[in-house]
């Protein structure tokens, strides 16, 4: 196996982008370096390395055979055909090209529009391509995570590199068996051809040369104009796994002799283990071990059943935790406390002269409750600690931070832990924490048998990692002409880059992703006051998808909407004139009003709302058609959603995350809460954490703006805007304002 | 632990279980098939239906006992190779995202189609509601099942 560091100049335009962008969706460790981004290999198959288990076949389990009893399931998930052009690009004799990626598909389409930028560049066939999640090897692919609406965004140019530099090996290969310079010879569909002798060479005959060759000083790109694979409306390559139950799940990995492990958490915050009674549990059937670990008690079994039927008769002494009086209610009272106490994050005119000279003023308190990321996935991990090795397959957006989280527990050198991404059956930013690795790891390492741990629904709703509670305080004012001219607004809620330790990220002590949105609020208001305040709570805040944003716009727009109401304005009016000064803003605003048809009539009972935010560098404009079912239940009808995201790869995948954001966005905002009671997280299931459903879907129109503006993220930015909009819409239908999150059900008349 | 026999994806399969296991777990851990889903444990989200005798039920809430001698269809039986007419139309629709609750609704689908193989929008959402898509790939399902009710009637 050969090894190169490339030194070009190339490259360093590669690293650039990666080390400029750091991304707040939650991964400490989310700069790629230039070695490992930038390292090429030669020789070995990648298709080696990677050994992800398939199910067993069926028939092979015996009678009662827990998953360590089934046989034939080892084979492996690739075949080892093919020879590394580079360490992204293998080419199988056939020539099929497997893409590695080292990016978490979890649903949002990385595995695909990745691949596009590798194969913009390598002039194959689409049809050739595939691609697959690559290993978390640091030396090879630098320290990799997802989130943040990254992945496309800073891999936009390095991916399109990637193809570029392997077809460049390839010619060079085929150059070098033919005796003649590379520039006599061209790539064409998988093919190196000579011209001038007619002779040709498909790739999956020079691989294994090309890889062992010195990888190119420059390489060029095709310019945008060229572009043959980017844009285009391709079918999603993970598809075909995804409609046959042949996709790799976390929680269908299966490993020979595996056993599957709950993890029994204290019920109450802050609480612990005090005394086990493990022997009515032992005594079930399948259940083998019953293991104290540091998040809980653990039931280990042959079988996932079995885990269950023995964690119903473990007998668990808990120790109360401190917070026994703790209930939505005294959070709320906790945060609100909190407010006076902020920094100053913006400051600009005279706020309160302003607002004392005002002839028109208003003032409103906007709550919003903590979420879960409910994944339909729960979460799970399989680990296998043995004979100074560790091994490892999860549903991670971290594969990084897996390693790293193993290796703290098991002490291993990070080249004897190997992990495996999985499909992820949904992220949203929950998949960046590690809490179920680090289960799995310690269970392997005190058992010496693989494990599996699966957390319940239950399990997995009350673990913690929640989209942080908070309040806003607001003054607003306007003018004797009804414009706004005052923006007061302060927030407090708990700051979740102080829980991870990511102080260093904080600006002048403000965790800049709390105040996304508010202290960047384009509106053209003379006065404008921001604040946040941290507070420590005893619930845990995690990244929750558009982190900030997520419930920044709700406010900002909602209470702009206010304004529009106070100074008797049109919110679409309105914002045109306030973001005269933002052309970007103004396009998809205008794009959704003309899209939406703002201000034609609607049939009775029905209104529009607007909303419009910026975040993870595109901009977003929603507008939704609400009505209010007799049982005061809202009812989405249409969003027209206008993204403008500078660029587009996929062009269905972009379609697919608005409509994604907007439904993730619209559960949240119609049910989404979760509910703390006497220390505890009362919420468990879908019936006490609604899900939008299929009947109350609603239709949506996405218009996709691209003209050549800086890449913007898209996983996230569908998902501010339509909790305002709708919010909007009802307040527009009602005559009130919706201040508090969920929206639950709202009397019909104003 | 008492003995069963089925029949899953048209094969007969004798089975040890305990009288209480969920059919979902049967067939992901004791016959390896791991196509079928767990969401909720609870009957609340659907990932996990299969076809018990061609109807749909959540197998999460089905004990293996009360499915001695019976039928059973998982994402994996129905169709050898992708050639369902909703699993087509799937991939014509790139219905799925993370793909996760993917074969339950396929599942779901396919027994609305056997009953009523011209759904409406409503019947559609009337029947589909009970899966949850995390996603939100809704109104690409519902193109979809429109879609193969319509391949469905060229056939007729």
């Amino acid at each position: 196996m050969t090894e190169t560091k490339l030194t070009r100049r190339g490259d360093e335009e590669i690293a650039d982008a990666r080390l400029t962008r750091r991304g707040d969706d939650g991964i400490a460790d989310a700069r790629l370096t230039r070695r490992g981004f930038l390292e090429v290999s030669g020789g070995i198959g990648l298709g080696l390395a990677v050994s992800l288990l398939v199910p067993a076949c069926a028939g092979s389990s015996g009678p009662n055979g827990g998953p360590g009893r089934l046989a034939g399931g080892a084979s492996a998930l690739d075949g080892a055909a093919g020879h590394e052009v580079n360490a992204y690009v293998r080419v199988g004799p056939d020539g099929q090209i497997t893409i590695a990626v080292p990016k978490s598909e979890m649903g949002q389409g990385v595995l695909t529009s990745l691949a596009m930028l590798v194969a913009e560049e390598l002039e194959v066939d689409w049809s050739a391509i595939r691609s697959e999640h690559a290993l978390a090897d640091e030396s090879r692919y630098g320290r990799w995570s997802t989130g943040g609406s990254r992945s496309v965004r800073e891999g936009y140019e390095p991916y399109r590199r990637v193809g570029a530099a392997a077809r460049m090996l390839l010619v060079e290969a085929a150059s070098r068996r033919w005796g003649v310079s590379a520039g006599e010879c061209r790539a064409e569909k998988g093919e190196v051809v000579h011209d001038a002798t007619g002779r040709r060479l498909g790739y999956g005959e020079l691989a294994e040369q090309a890889g062992g060759l010195e990888p190119p000083t420059e390489v060029p790109l095709a310019p945008r104009s060229g572009f043959d694979v980017i844009g285009r409306e391709l079918k999603r390559l993970d598809t075909p796994a995804k409609v046959d139950g042949s996709a790799v799940f976390g929680l269908d990995v299966r490993v020979p002799g595996m056993l599957v492990a709950q993890v029994v958490r204290p019920p109450e915050l802050g609480g612990s283990v005090g005394s086990v009674d493990a022997s009515q549990a032992l005594a079930v059937s399948g259940v083998q071990h019953v293991v104290e670990i540091p998040n809980g008690v653990a039931v280990v079994a042959t079988h996932f059943w079995a885990a269950t039927k023995g964690r119903r008769k473990l007998a668990v002494e808990w120790r109360p935790g401190p917070h026994a009086a703790l209930d939505d209610e005294a959070i709320r009272e906790r945060i609100r406390a909190a407010v006076a106490a902020g920094r100053t994050v913006r400051d600009d005119g005279d706020c309160d002269a302003a607002f004392a000279a005002a002839g028109r003023t208003i003032e409103a308190v906007y709550d919003f409750p903590y979420l879960a990321h409910a994944t339909l996935e729960p979460m799970n991990c399989t680990a296998r600690v043995a004979d100074g090795e560790c091994e490892i397959w999860a549903p991670t957006q971290s594969p990084t931070a897996t390693s790293a989280a193993a290796a703290a527990i098991t002490g291993l050198p990070p080249e004897r832990i190997r992990v495996h991404t999985t499909m992820l059956g949904g992220g949203f930013g929950r998949r960046s924490a590690t809490d179920f690795v680090e289960d799995a790891v310690h269970l392997s390492m005190k058992l010496g048998v693989p494990v599996q741990v699966v957390y319940t629904r239950e399990d997995d709703m009350r673990a913690g990692l929640y989209r942080p509670a908070g309040t806003n305080v607001l003054r607003g004012a306007v003018d004797a002409d009804g414009w706004p001219v005052v923006w007061d607004h302060r927030i407090a809620s708990p700051s979740i880059m102080r829980e991870k330790g990511w102080t260093a990220m904080m600006k002048d002590g403000i965790d800049v992703a709390a105040v996304e949105g508010v202290a960047n609020l384009p509106y053209a208001i003379p006065n404008v006051f921001v604040s946040w305040a941290d507070l420590s709570l005893p619930v845990s805040v995690h990244w929750w998808r558009s982190v900030g944003s997520s419930q920044n716009g709700w406010v900002t727009e909602c209470f702009l909407d206010e304004l529009c109401a106070l100074g008797g304005k049109d919110p679409v009016e309105a914002r045109r004139r306030l973001l005269a000064d933002h052309p970007r803003h103004l396009r998809v605003l205008d794009r959704a009003a003309r899209e939406a048809g703002w201000g034609d009539p609607l049939p009775a009972g029905r209104a529009r709302g607007v909303a419009l935010h910026e975040c993870f560098g595109s901009l977003v404009a929603q507008i939704a058609e609400v009505s209010i079912d007799e049982d005061g239940e809202p009812r989405v009808h249409r969003v027209v959603c206008v993204v403008d995201c500078g660029e587009v790869v996929h062009p269905p995948g972009v379609r697919h995350q608005m409509e994604s954001g907007i439904t993730f966005g619209l559960s949240a905002a119609l049910h989404g809460a979760v509910s703390i009671e006497g220390g505890r997280i009362r919420t468990g299931n879908y019936d006490d954490y609604p899900i939008v459903r299929i009947d109350r879907m609603p239709r949506v129109e996405t218009h996709v703006i691209a003209e050549g503006d800086p890449i913007g993220g898209i996983g996230e930015p569908g998902t501010p805007p339509i909790a305002p909009a709708v919010c909007n819409a009802l307040a527009a239908l009602t005559g009130r304002p919706i201040r508090r999150l969920p929206i639950g059900r709202v009397a019909a008349q104003a | 632990m008492p003995a069963y026999t089925l029949v899953v994806n048209g094969a007969p399969r004798e089975l040890e279980a305990d009288a209480d296991t969920p059919l979902l777990w049967v067939l992901r851990d004791v016959l390896g098939l791991t196509g079928t889903k767990d969401g909720c444990g609870a009957g609340l989200c659907r990932a996990c239906t299969v076809h018990l005798d061609g109807e749909a039920i959540f197998s999460c809430q089905l004990p293996i006992a009360a499915v001695e001698g019976r039928n059973v269809t998982t994402i994996e039986g129905l169709s050898p190779d992708r050639s369902h007419p909703l699993q087509q139309a799937w991939i014509e629709e790139d219905v799925p995202q993370c793909g996760y609750c993917q074969p339950g609704q396929i599942m779901s689908a396919a027994a609305l189609l056997e009953r009523t193989p011209r759904p409406s929008d409503d019947e559609i959402d009337a029947w589909m509601a009970a899966n949850l898509c995390r996603c939100g790939t809704y109104n690409r399902i519902r193109s979809a099942i429109r879609r193969a009710a319509a391949e469905g009637r060229r056939d007729d």
